[in-house]
């Protein structure tokens, strides 16, 4: 038998310089994507990475496999096409907030739909830094940005939402500077069968720095977040000393031994639930909740590129014609002898 | 047989089957037209419907045709006018009556020809054929709908449902004008019910009825015999533009070795190819509705970035939403098909109609330096070519080939011989691993011959490499903004497309050589501008014609060809797009243009009477 080839992240780097700006938070995604992607063991050369336009859509080019650096907003329509021609490759989306929900938001919600087996990596900064400063559909109201200089006027996005209202089967989201769990949410990602959602929440150094301050700041980040994990409790807190449980039919942020609630109140995450209620309601928390964070939503179902093929094995098994010729004088013909 | 009936011995005849758009004339249409090729005639067909689906019944705007134009000789088009017209109401003799000739046989339904039908169709008088003017015709004028009820009594059918078969009565009462054997129709008939007996018996029943009426009515008008013409041996299929092109492309992937992937949206007049493909899960193609025109085109490009031959389906406004993707490929040069079966524009324009306006948009709609390679079909039956051709070419050259065909084509059918692929030109991927250079390979590494970079295909080990919409380095393939290097890769796109014109046919000459005109067509109006040369042959003039297949690049031959002769019309349903071309590329070329953008095809008698006062002008 022969031993399977151990793969490490620097395999899937090549020696193009990394044109981001220093300090923006797609350095830390790349190395996160590079890790997973040595930790699933994929040789590069079954690897296709596509992407639209925008920052974070460069990222194909500083990756040894297969890259397409494509079109604004068709991203994950030109995956769908890789991935249902060669169910066999490893199909990425490298997107960003206005590439994959502005422009491409008709191929987002359609690709989710359809549950191609893509791992779509959403790096969401909240703004349009490759034109320089504009809101993007993720924006929150009212912020001033260069196109928007009274404030928006308009409500965002919010993509765990948008991926679930589309149907979708597995979303999970993080944020940039969590090295720790980046690579393996990615990782459970590249797993699932079917199109996975991954937001990062990214930070742009120029024209958005500090947007995710709120949650990402380390002092602050075990109090505003909550790291699910499938199987285990909802605990979060600088001493997980806090929980969410479902107070009739909403859910609540608790203090463990106030209020009464015992640490068996508090909800255990399960992802894998085909209903899609309560990740919804996971997807949807912040202000005086705290934001979920790893996969929320995990559920397997028959992928599209997987459909598709086996559709043809099945009309082909009953069906013998397999070529142009043989199809043709199967029809309507009639001879004409010389 | 009526004794009484006088059987004239035709070469050609048109037969016009025109009703309600529910009235099912396409099937009594298409069943005479397999019916009589079958026996050996030629046969050339067009459907004409309305574009709404169900018109109000009865009205001018709801008549829908299908024309026949069969003959013992080569027959090129569905013909300007009708010799036999069934009207199965007074709407659809209204609107057809510019297409009739004097003697026609007029075939009606008189049933449908009462007070609240005629006020339909918005007559004043109760003479239809006299208010027309029509007094030259020979009208059978028969109850069709009530023989068609009590014929059908017997097989307990609810009214509407026996009154639906009204359609096969009137095409029993053609077969018999013109002498065709019942068995193949009702053979025809079998299939298409086969999992309605009833219904199939039923329809059985109204054609005999309809034929038997015709022998024994004794009908005072001609009956016509075609003569079977000698075809070319081999095994013959009914075929239309549409699937013609959707078989092209399934040719040229199988000789190219490579799985064929059709991304497309449905859109008028070019949707029978996505469901042609999506149908052939037999043969392993890939052939898939998506969200919208963008993500057709851009699937199509993601499968042949992945190893598989792309195309799309579209018409006109769709071309134009698919433009942005076609740049993509273009720069990434990558194998893509793009087929615009054109209709009438701008916007949404005529959907169902036909026009060759498209020409520029294909060539130049794009930002940018963008060349792809355009080719236009020329009959129903050359969509196979150069469909086969697009594939052969994108694949080979590495590039989008954008294949023009039209409304008219596309719907129109004739027989069609099926080919024998062996004979049919190899079709070899440039493969990366086929790359012999001294330098390492890389994404833009060019093949000497042909300017056309390599294929590496997701998978091969030791090539993969990032490709994309922004420019890239000649040498590095990594992406450069250098002024110099764009200049490179400008002209090199360029080169790349110009340097076709060594791997396509020469321009072909047909009719008189020493002409002193020569007239010029391409795509979908081949037919009328062949007939058109033809008669005025028969009139004694000399007249040559050559018409294109390849637009760009043009055929190496083009300018000399032009320069040939003394006069030289360019004949296009646009308001000079080719013409205008052609002056940009062959220098000091002034060409005459005869251009009518009216949604309909050519007519072959005015072409001809253009023409003639350019001849002799």
């Amino acid at each position: 038998m022969e031993e399977a080839i151990k793969y490490v992240a620097k395999d899937y780097k090549n020696d193009q310089s990394v044109r981001w700006c220093p300090g923006c938070g797609d350095h830390a995604v790349l190395n996160s994507i590079h890790k997973a992607m040595a930790e699933l063991g994929v040789c590069p050369h079954d690897i296709a990475v596509i992407s639209g336009i925008g920052c974070s859509s460069r990222l194909p080019y500083y990756m040894n496999s297969y890259g397409f650096h494509t079109i604004h907003g068709r991203a994950a329509a030109i995956a769908t096409g890789v991935k249902t021609a060669r169910p066999d490759l490893n199909v990425w989306v490298m997107t960003g907030d206005g590439d994959c929900l502005a422009i491409g938001g008709n191929h987002f919600i359609h690709a989710i739909r359809r549950n191609v087996d893509l791992n779509i990596v959403l790096f969401n900064n909240k703004i349009y830094g490759l034109t320089k400063g504009q809101y993007s559909p993720t924006s929150d109201r009212g912020v001033v940005t260069k196109s928007s200089p009274y404030g928006t006027v308009e409500e965002p996005f919010i993509p765990a939402e948008l991926t679930m209202g589309a149907r979708g089967n597995f979303f999970a989201r993080l944020i940039d500077v969590d090295l720790k769990n980046t690579a393996e949410v990615l990782t459970l990602a590249a797993k699932h069968k079917g199109a996975s959602v991954v937001e990062v929440l990214v930070n742009c150094v120029i024209f958005n720095d500090g947007i995710h301050k709120y949650l990402s700041d380390k002092a602050n980040r075990a109090e505003r977040t909550i790291f699910l994990r499938h199987g285990e409790k909802m605990l979060f807190g600088n001493n997980n000393e806090k929980g969410i449980v479902l107070d009739g039919l909403k859910l609540k942020a608790v203090t463990i031994g106030e209020d009464g609630y015992t640490l068996d109140d508090i909800l255990v995450h399960d992802a894998h639930e085909k209903d899609m209620t309560l990740h919804m309601m996971l997807g949807l928390m912040g202000g005086d909740m705290p934001v979920a964070l790893g996969v929320i939503r995990d559920v397997e179902a028959e992928s599209y590129d997987q459909a598709v093929e086996n559709q043809i094995k099945e009309v082909q098994a009953k069906n013998p014609v397999r070529t142009l010729n043989e199809y043709l004088m199967s029809g309507e013909i009639w001879e004409v002898k010389g | 047989m009526a004794e009484k009936t006088k059987i004239t011995t035709l070469d050609k005849v048109v037969v016009r089957f025109s009703g309600d758009s529910g009235d099912g004339m396409q099937l009594s249409g298409t069943i005479f037209s397999n019916l009589s090729a079958i026996l050996g005639n030629e046969i050339s067909t067009f459907p004409d419907f309305p574009a709404e689906i169900r018109a109000p019944q009865g009205t001018l705007s709801g008549v829908s045709g299908f024309q026949v134009h069969l003959g013992s000789r080569k027959v090129l088009t569905p013909g300007d006018k009708a010799d036999v017209l069934v009207a199965m109401n007074p709407a659809a003799l209204k609107v057809n009556v510019k297409f009739l000739k004097p003697g026609t046989i007029v075939i009606i339904d008189t049933d449908s020809f009462q007070k609240s039908d005629l006020d339909k169709a918005l007559f004043q008088t109760d003479d239809p054929f006299a208010e027309l003017g029509l007094t030259n015709v020979q009208v059978v004028a028969a109850p069709i709908t009530s023989m068609v009820k009590e014929g059908l009594a017997e097989f307990g059918l609810d009214n509407k449902s026996a009154v639906r078969s009204k359609n096969m009565f009137a095409l029993g009462l053609v077969c018999w004008l013109f002498e065709r054997p019942m068995e193949g129709a009702i053979h025809m008939l079998e299939n298409k019910f086969s999992k309605k007996p009833t219904i199939a018996k039923a329809n059985i029943k109204a054609l005999t009825d309809g034929y038997n009426y015709g022998n024994n009515i004794h009908a005072q008008v001609s009956t016509y015999r075609i003569e079977c013409m000698k075809c070319e041996p081999g095994f013959y299929t009914d075929v239309n533009g549409n699937k013609a092109t959707s078989y092209g492309l399934i040719a040229a992937a199988e000789k190219a070795g490579l799985k064929l992937f059709l991304g497309s949206y449905p859109i008028t007049p070019a949707t029978d190819i996505l469901q042609e493909l999506s149908a052939r899960k037999e043969l392993g193609v890939k052939g898939l509705q998506f969200e919208d025109e963008i993500a057709g085109i851009c699937t199509a490009i993601g499968a042949s970035f992945a190893g598989a031959l792309g195309a799309t389906s579209t018409s006109g406004p769709g071309l134009a939403l698919k433009s942005e993707a076609i740049g993509l490929a273009v720069i990434a040069e990558l194998p893509l098909v793009v087929v615009d079966v054109q209709r009438g524009g701008p916007s949404t324009g005529l959907p169902t109609k036909s026009e060759q306006t498209d020409l520029l948009q294909a060539l130049y709609g794009r930002n940018g330096e963008s060349p792809v390679v355009v080719i236009a079909a020329s009959t129903p039956t050359d969509c196979f070519d150069a469909a086969f051709w697009a594939g052969k070419l994108a694949v080979e050259h590495m590039t989008p080939v954008i294949l023009l065909t039209d409304s008219y084509i596309a719907n129109g059918s004739s027989a069609w011989r099926i080919p024998d692929l062996d004979k049919y030109p190899e079709i070899k991927p440039p493969y990366a691993d086929q790359y012999a250079g001294d330098k390492p390979w890389k994404a833009y590494r060019r093949d000497a011959e042909t300017l056309s970079r390599y294929w590496a295909v997701p998978g091969m080990e030791g090539f993969a490499h990032r490709i994309g919409g922004l420019e890239k380095d000649y040498e590095t393939s990594a992406i450069s903004t250098e002024p110099l290097n764009h200049q490179k890769m400008v002209d090199t796109r360029q080169a790349k497309i110009d340097k076709i014109a060594n791997y396509i046919p020469d321009l072909e000459v047909l009719g008189d050589q020493d002409a002193e005109l020569l007239i010029v067509g391409w795509g979908g109006t081949y037919g009328h501008l062949y007939e058109a040369m033809e008669m005025m042959q028969e009139n004694g003039k000399k007249v040559a014609f050559a018409h294109f297949k390849f637009i760009n690049p043009l055929p190496k031959n083009t300018a000399e060809v032009l320069k040939r002769y003394k006069k030289v019309v360019v004949a296009e349903q646009n308001k000079g797009q080719f013409a205008t071309y052609l002056r940009s590329k062959v220098t000091g070329l002034n060409p005459y243009q005869f251009n009518r953008v009216k949604g309909q095809p050519f007519v072959v008698g005015r072409l001809v009477e253009e023409f003639t006062k350019l001849l002799e002008a």
